[in-house]
């Protein structure tokens, strides 16, 4: 076994797409970022279980809170859509079916983070 | 797609399960899990912004039997997957790559979520008051 490489790809020198690099670069500082922010995440919804709705509201409507949860939504669904987009170039075969899956993946994964950031903001600004 | 035949590695099946492999399978699985369960975090967002009455269901929904068997779900993966998440990043300064370490790193990874686990439920069944009134039970 020569290579595992087409002959385009070694005269090109690149990954394959050309970023690879860039992609397993920004999986790990999305990782980093993920190990502070869901630790605060998951105790904070856990010391919230019992609370009522006005005092959960008031906890999320402090500025140090929405900004983390923001920080937290944003960077899970960064990091969620790169994730998932590895596990579907794994093993999704179709060509057709691939690309589809990515996009639809990506919109979907875009479509639920904003909504969820819109909530945050709904809450800091009290509408 | 290639047209050219690519050499293909052995299909997972024909090893015998290690604790190495598994725990690989179990972080990309925990991963897409979670990913999938993080419309929950955006519904029970949406359900706090909404109001009162639809917080109240979005709790129902949490506090019922299947809502807690879907967070002990939840819990226990994200912090399996944060452990061996940093055993990764571990991994990517070039430490604790012979296989001593590595099954060293896996046994701590699993100590440690099972901890981070079972503080996060310590933490919750406190906040809604069962542990204090566990607690007052054994007293009386």
């Amino acid at each position: 076994m020569s290579s595992l490489r087409s002959p385009l790809g070694r005269a090109l020198g690149q990954g394959s797409t050309g970023e690879g690099a860039h992609h397993w670069w920004l999986m790990r500082l999305s990782s980093v970022a993920m190990v502070p922010l869901m630790l605060w995440l998951m105790f904070s919804l856990a010391a919230l279980a019992g609370a009522d709705h006005a005092t959960v509201t008031a906890w999320l409507a402090f500025p140090l809170n929405t900004t983390l949860m923001i920080l937290a939504v944003a960077t899970l669904f960064f990091h969620a859509n790169m994730g998932l987009q590895v596990i579907i170039e794994d093993y999704v075969h179709h060509a057709g079916l691939k690309f589809t899956t990515l996009i639809a993946v990506k919109f979907a994964l875009i479509l639920l983070a904003v909504t969820g950031i819109v909530a945050i903001l709904r809450i800091a600004f009290g509408s | 797609m290639p047209k050219h035949p690519r050499p293909l590695s052995p299909h997972l099946q024909v090893y015998r399960p290690q604790l190495t492999s598994v725990l690989s399978v179990f972080h990309r699985g925990t991963g897409g899990a979670l990913s999938v369960a993080s419309v929950i975090l955006i519904y029970w967002l949406w359900a706090l912004a909404a109001g009162p009455e639809a917080y109240a269901t979005a709790q129902g929904l949490l506090h019922s039997w299947f809502g807690v068997l879907v967070v002990v779900g939840i819990s226990g993966s994200i912090f399996y997957h944060l452990c061996t998440g940093v055993r990764h990043l571990i991994w990517d300064t070039a430490r604790g790559l012979d296989i001593r370490a590595v099954y060293r790193s896996g046994g701590m990874a699993l100590f440690i979520a099972l901890l981070l686990t079972l503080a996060f439920w310590f933490v919750a069944l406190w906040s809604v008051g069962l542990i204090q009134s566990l607690w007052k039970g054994v007293l009386s």
